[in-house]
């Protein structure tokens, strides 16, 4: 049997270069936003679940203008095709969010637990935008329940410990999930090249 | 750290102004001197990113640039989607800026007009551009923005457009005017638009700035030169374009968009309305 990585195609070369990226500013927030932008899930509907989590500089001091989006598989492992994330109905379930940091660094989504197709550990795909930052940083967060399938992430094994808990969420009692962002310093959260 | 250790937050304003004030001519001297070190870098088989995270003339990316280099990873399946939009996620009535209330804003008219792109030129169509901007006076309508110009009735600066079956998007706004802020005594912001866009994988997502060509400012501003590399400066400056003039309405100016991501968006079936 021919193993299908051999027959894949490889990339051809890139033709053009990419736009470079640049901060997001001060003042995004009226530019960026739309009614429920940070309810992927409508708030307490079954499933619905809040992740939050305070946006870190590297004095420790909160982030007030932050700009922070999630894109995440549904319940059931599902990538969301559907649109209507800047339309919200209530019900369809985009998987797309944005959220603003507060003037204490803290920003918010009501949505779901992303599910496992095969087995794999589940995340949220994660930009951070922010006054200050340059350009925009990649991470991902993970759900902290699953164990085994954390510690076969390929990601996941690849760092030490430290640096690996500030991918993974705390789940609390009530379900909720709470995640720092820290972008710099110690702590430091891991952001992804591709 | 425990939520209750941490110091109280400060008023979001206060954190606008660099606290050194240092001079145009110190902030000169500080870009020069990086770029330089930059290119000597890259000659040496370095690999840096094309828009600088830790680039101090920006003061306040002194404490908000990450200290590690980031993880290279493959991107797993959520990553090589992006959210889905179509022509029917905006109303027509957002690309044009200058129609969102009873009056017409004072300015220059202007559209501007371009293409979304990947890496290998297949156009990026069903992609949500956003815009936002300051006006022709060079204020924005953020309750933070302190800038003394007046604010203009008819002109709140934030557009949205999604791209046709060839990559295309439009806008009709006026020419924003340049804007003074806290980074260093005498601080301007050459005129800019800010862009928003998502590409066909989240991996693509990008935000930039769209500037105007011949602007004085361009050496002097911090912002347009976290990018170490002249020639990719340079793609974010809108090109004239007189077809795209629109004869007694608006000047017309041309800015296509390149979005990377990983060798795996290479693969992905493009995206689109079903």
């Amino acid at each position: 049997m021919t193993d299908p990585i051999t027959v894949r195609p490889s990339v051809p070369p890139r033709t053009l270069e990419p736009t470079p990226g640049q901060t997001v500013g001060p003042f995004f927030a009226y530019g960026t936003t739309f009614p429920k932008k940070h309810e992927v899930a409508f708030p307490h509907s079954p499933g619905a679940i809040v992740l939050g989590g305070t946006v870190l500089d590297g004095a420790g001091a909160p982030i007030p203008d932050a700009m922070i989006e999630i894109f995440a598989a549904d319940a059931d492992g599902s990538v969301p095709r559907a649109r209507g994330s800047f339309r919200r109905d209530d019900h369809t379930f985009t998987g797309f969010g944005r959220a603003f940091t507060s003037d204490e660094g803290h920003y918010e989504f009501w949505t779901r637990n992303p599910g496992s197709v095969r087995g794999e550990a589940p995340f949220f795909a994660v930009v951070v935008f922010a006054r200050g930052l340059p350009d925009k940083l990649h991470t991902r967060i993970y759900l902290p329940d699953d164990a085994a399938a954390l510690a076969a992430d390929p990601l996941l094994a690849s760092l030490d410990p430290a640096e690996r808990a500030t991918l993974v969420a705390r789940r609390e009692p009530s379900g909720h999930l709470v995640h720092d962002i820290r972008l710099q310093g110690e702590g430091e959260t891991v952001f992804l090249a591709y | 750290m425990a939520q209750d250790d941490r110091p109280p937050a400060a008023a979001p304003e206060s954190l606008l102004a660099a606290p050194d004030r240092a001079s145009q001519s110190q902030i000169d001297a500080e870009t020069r001197e990086l770029h330089a070190e930059y290119a000597r870098r890259i000659e040496a088989g370095e690999r840096l990113p094309r828009t600088m995270y830790d680039f101090p003339p920006y003061r306040s990316s002194i404490l908000r640039h990450p200290t590690k280099d980031p993880k290279l990873v493959d991107p797993e399946t959520i990553e090589l989607f992006s959210p889905a939009y179509g022509q029917r996620d905006v109303a027509a009535i957002e690309s044009d800026l200058t129609l969102q209330h009873a009056g017409e804003p004072l300015g220059e008219r202007i559209t501007v007009t371009g293409r979304l792109l990947d890496s290998w030129g297949r156009p990026l169509r069903n992609q949500l551009v956003e815009i936002w901007q300051a006006n022709a006076a060079g204020r924005y309508i953020h309750q933070r923005d302190q800038h003394p110009a007046p604010l203009d009735p008819n002109f709140t600066g934030a557009g949205r457009a999604v791209t046709n079956d060839a990559g295309e998007y439009s806008f009709t706004t006026i020419k924003p005017g340049p804007y003074p802020w806290k980074n260093h005594v005498n601080a301007w912001r050459p005129a800019h638009i800010h862009f928003s866009v998502f590409g066909s994988s989240f991996t693509q997502r990008l935000v930039t700035q769209m500037y105007f060509p011949g602007d004085p400012l361009f050496p002097l501003d911090p912002i347009y030169n976290t990018i170490r590399d002249q020639r990719d400066r340079d793609r974010l400056i809108g090109v004239y374009d007189h077809d795209l003039t629109v004869p007694e309405f608006s000047m017309g100016y041309r800015f296509d968009i390149v979005v990377d991501g990983a060798d795996a968006t290479w693969f992905e079936a493009e995206e689109g309305e079903r």
